[in-house]
């Protein structure tokens, strides 16, 4: 039983980390109705300057972590600005593009700065463990849950109790009518593509430690965020956290107890993403996604 | 003295114009009504002045030309457009819909008692703040909109075709709280409507557009009498 619970454990934390990313698809879905495939590189990115901060001008971990969120905030608002809202007019599709061709940029623009070897990303947590109930946790899952806990926590708030999370709701729903409220509604969506920045910065840091730097280690969890959000609800928060962590959990109890994916972890991302076509197949809306009620 | 004036304004979508030089006058505290047939420019007129179509000419408010102005610029200056269709947030609950009327005026805090001010004039949707709007009835939901505007505490109330799709008891509750704020409050309103019996009676002034132009204007109470528009309009 102990090792189910340990797996458990760590399936969360890897979840939490999914998490904080297909949150961050979620929130650009609902403001520009695309996916944008660059979110993982965007984090990617994220936590190559966080690296620079930490081993080339030494500032101490949370003051990185700090003014990575800063940075990646304006950057998101910039690629929002310069990009996508100039690209509107073309389309949803001119806009997939561009999130595609902003990938492939990012992740050479990395190589080239910083690089394409593979580099070591400190963790802020320690890494013994601790026992509770007889089941041994690291303080490095532990972290990662709570951090990404607090980040869903901290979203859902802002956008339910703050004005500006209520501009940024309505902007997304009906951007028309909003300005015709006083709504300044490019500032709402570039502060939406801000926050989301903000968030696959946090999802790049914490993963980072487990997985290692390199311009490419974000491409997995950003696939493992996109069939999260589809398994929960491209246009649901709640669903895309919630599936995350069930996604998280699934695959890392998957891989201890089915003996197939035991003795080969490259199934494990098959088997999400075959997943994923399953919900796409029969379940459309996602688990807990619901069409809106309406009446006319 | 006007608050608002359209002067020669012309207005079109791509290739084809839809305000063919309207010109028209809105009185401070005056309510005033547009009548006319489908297509004749009564929505683009309000969109003109709201800002959200293209145009020439120009328009003032409060004599402040308003012409070239970003429609949540204007939103600012005190112009609540209650759009066609009513436009509420359907997925919002029914009390974050009436905030958002408010969201943009100083002080969250002092806006806020002010929405459960206005909420209480419609007992209808004051006893269901939590509900998701989009489950309102269509009258409903055309008071919420209305209260959404009023919470902006605007000085002009710009209203497309509210009696649409409505109960003609729906539609003179409505009109009603239109008429309380307008006289108690001095609120200017700028009506459009193809229900030409309402809109004679709820105003005082009015003005009937043809494809894109002023065919006729005068005091509502004249033009109830008035031939053309009895035959046109009232169907009698």
């Amino acid at each position: 039983m102990t090792e189910f619970w340990e797996q458990i454990v760590a399936g969360l934390a890897s979840g939490g980390i999914y998490a904080t990313l297909a949150l961050a698809l979620v929130l650009i879905h609902r403001a520009t109705g695309v996916i944008n495939f660059a979110q993982g590189e965007m984090g990617m990115f994220s936590t190559y300057i966080a690296w620079s901060l930490l081993y080339t001008y030494g500032v101490p971990y949370w003051g990185t972590f700090a003014i990575t969120l800063v940075i990646s905030f304006f950057g998101g608002v910039l690629v929002y600005l310069a990009l996508i809202r100039p690209l509107s007019r073309g389309g949803d599709i001119a806009i997939v593009i561009a999130t595609i061709a902003l990938l492939v940029i990012l992740n050479g623009g990395a190589g080239w700065i910083w690089s394409p070897e593979v580099r070591s990303f400190e963790s802020p947590f320690p890494i013994d463990r601790i026992e509770i109930g007889g089941v041994g946790i690291s303080w490095q899952d532990l972290g990662t849950i709570l951090v990404s806990i607090a980040c869903v926590i901290v979203v859902f708030c802002f956008f339910r109790f703050t004005r500006v999370g209520l501009m940024m709701r309505a902007s997304a729903q009906r951007p028309g009518t909003s300005r015709l409220l006083g709504i300044r509604v490019t500032l709402m969506l570039a502060i939406g593509w801000g926050l989301a920045a903000m968030l696959s910065a946090v999802s790049g840091m914490m993963a980072a430690p487990i997985l290692t730097l390199d311009p490419n280690f974000m491409l997995i969890v950003l696939t493992y965020a996109f069939a999260a959000a589809v398994l929960g609800g491209i246009d649901s928060p709640v669903g895309a956290v919630a599936g995350a962590y069930i996604l998280g959990v699934g695959i890392s109890l998957l891989g201890t107890y089915w003996d197939y994916v035991t003795g080969a972890p490259e199934l494990e991302l098959p088997i999400a993403l075959a997943v994923l076509l399953l919900i796409l197949l029969f379940r459309p809306a996602g688990l807990f996604g619901r069409a809106v009620v309406r009446r006319v | 003295m006007a608050l608002l004036e359209l002067r020669d304004v012309e207005a079109r979508y791509g290739q084809v114009k839809a305000l063919h030089g309207v010109s028209l006058s809105v009185a401070d505290g005056q309510a005033v009504s547009i009548l006319g047939a489908n297509g004749a420019g009564k929505t683009t007129t309000l969109r003109a002045v709201s800002g959200t179509v293209k145009k020439t000419g120009e328009v003032v408010f409060d004599g402040k030309s308003i012409g070239r102005r970003s429609p949540e610029a204007i939103a600012r200056l005190g112009i609540a457009h209650v759009p066609e269709g009513r436009e509420i947030f359907g997925e919002l609950s029914v009390w974050e819909n009436v905030c958002l009327g408010a969201v943009t005026r100083r002080g969250w805090r002092d806006a806020r008692r002010e929405c459960e001010r206005v909420i209480d004039y419609f007992p209808r949707i004051a006893g269901r703040r939590g509900q998701q709007a989009g489950t309102l009835s269509g009258g409903e939901q055309q008071m919420l909109a209305l209260a959404r505007a009023l919470v902006s505490k605007p000085r002009l109330l710009l209203l497309d075709e509210p009696s649409l799709g409505l109960a003609p008891k729906a539609v003179r509750d409505f009109y009603e709280i239109v008429a309380a704020m307008n006289r108690d409050f001095g609120l200017t309103v700028l009506v459009v409507e193809q229900n030409a019996t309402i809109a004679l009676d709820a105003t005082e002034q009015t003005y009937v557009l043809e494809v894109g132009r002023v065919v006729l204007e005068g005091p509502s109470e004249e033009l109830q009498r008035h031939e053309r528009v009895r035959a046109s309009y009232l169907g009698y």
